[in-house]
């Protein structure tokens, strides 16, 4: 869709240095709240144990998941570039289909308005979506 | 038919006498205008929209955000048969207001993070499941009569 203005990265920057510290928790939430409304998602993590609220795998991997959010704030004035090697990973080897990553981030929005209240205003809200999306258009890069 | 849980009646009912009505039907429209911009087609009459600022508080949105809560709570009164419930107002949109049915999910959406801000912790996995398949009922049932 459309690319990220000054304006939407700055929001970014400024909103992401505020919620960083609960990452890992807001992760872990988003992936609880995305395989509870939409099973469908389960399909991916068959291989997991346990798939319950406040289980290991599920912590673990909505860790993993906002580190890769984290480095592409980092790289955000260069997501295709920056995010090459995730995006090799998710169309090589995780074979996600990328549906899932607007559901993901859905997810992600609804815990930050839960957790961040009064910061997730709307322009703060509009930043957060155009910068998921675009994350997920650079993890699709590479699927063909 | 939808075949509602118990929770999922509960949750839902319990959702509505939780939320401040004039508050969550501005706040989502808002979203939805601010967040897709493309949506502002529909309101046209609506005079200053230019940004956030003036979208939120625009007192026609605030109007309108009204008009929306009213049309949920009509579903949320007939939950057994909101497609009947309905049909009026699914030709209204597609017949008189000519509204591409896609948008009807960009306000769902909008209208769960608010709820979602409003209820804090108490909006928990299993509560948005129920409001989200909610919303997904209502929204196929203003699908229902375009054609």
């Amino acid at each position: 869709m459309t690319s990220l203005t000054a304006k939407d990265k700055d929001t970014v920057k400024a909103f992401w240095g505020k919620i960083s510290p609960k990452a890992a928790a807001i992760g872990a939430d988003a992936l609880v709240r995305m395989l509870s409304v939409y099973p469908q998602t389960k399909t991916y993590f068959s291989h997991w144990k346990d798939m319950s609220p406040g289980s290991a795998p599920v912590k673990k991997h909505g860790a993993t998941v906002m580190a890769g959010v984290a480095d592409a704030v980092a790289k955000i004035d260069d997501l295709t570039a920056g995010l090459l090697n995730l995006s090799e990973l998710h169309a090589f080897k995780l074979r996600v289909d990328p549906a899932n990553f607007k559901i993901l981030a859905h997810n992600i929005l609804v815990v930050l308005a839960i957790s961040f209240p009064k910061d997730f205003t709307p322009e703060v809200h509009v930043a957060m979506d155009k910068f998921l999306a675009a994350v997920a258009l650079a993890l699709s890069e590479k699927y063909r | 038919m939808v075949k509602w849980s118990d929770f999922e009646r509960a949750a839902i009912q319990d959702i509505f006498s939780k939320i401040d009505y004039d508050v969550v039907g501005s706040a989502a429209l808002s979203r939805c205008l601010i967040v897709y911009p493309w949506t502002q087609r529909y309101f046209g009459s609506f005079g200053n929209l230019y940004n956030a600022a003036a979208i939120t508080s625009n007192p026609k949105v605030a109007a309108h955000g009204k008009v929306i809560m009213a049309g949920l709570e009509k579903a949320l009164k007939n939950m057994d048969d909101i497609k009947t419930t309905y049909k009026d107002l699914s030709v209204l949109h597609s017949e008189k207001l000519q509204v591409d049915p896609d948008n009807f999910n960009l306000l769902g959406d909008c209208l769960t993070i608010v709820v979602a801000g409003q209820l804090g912790a108490a909006f928990t996995p299993e509560v948005q499941g129920a409001f989200q398949k909610f919303l997904a009922v209502v929204v196929a049932s203003l699908r229902k009569q375009y054609h």
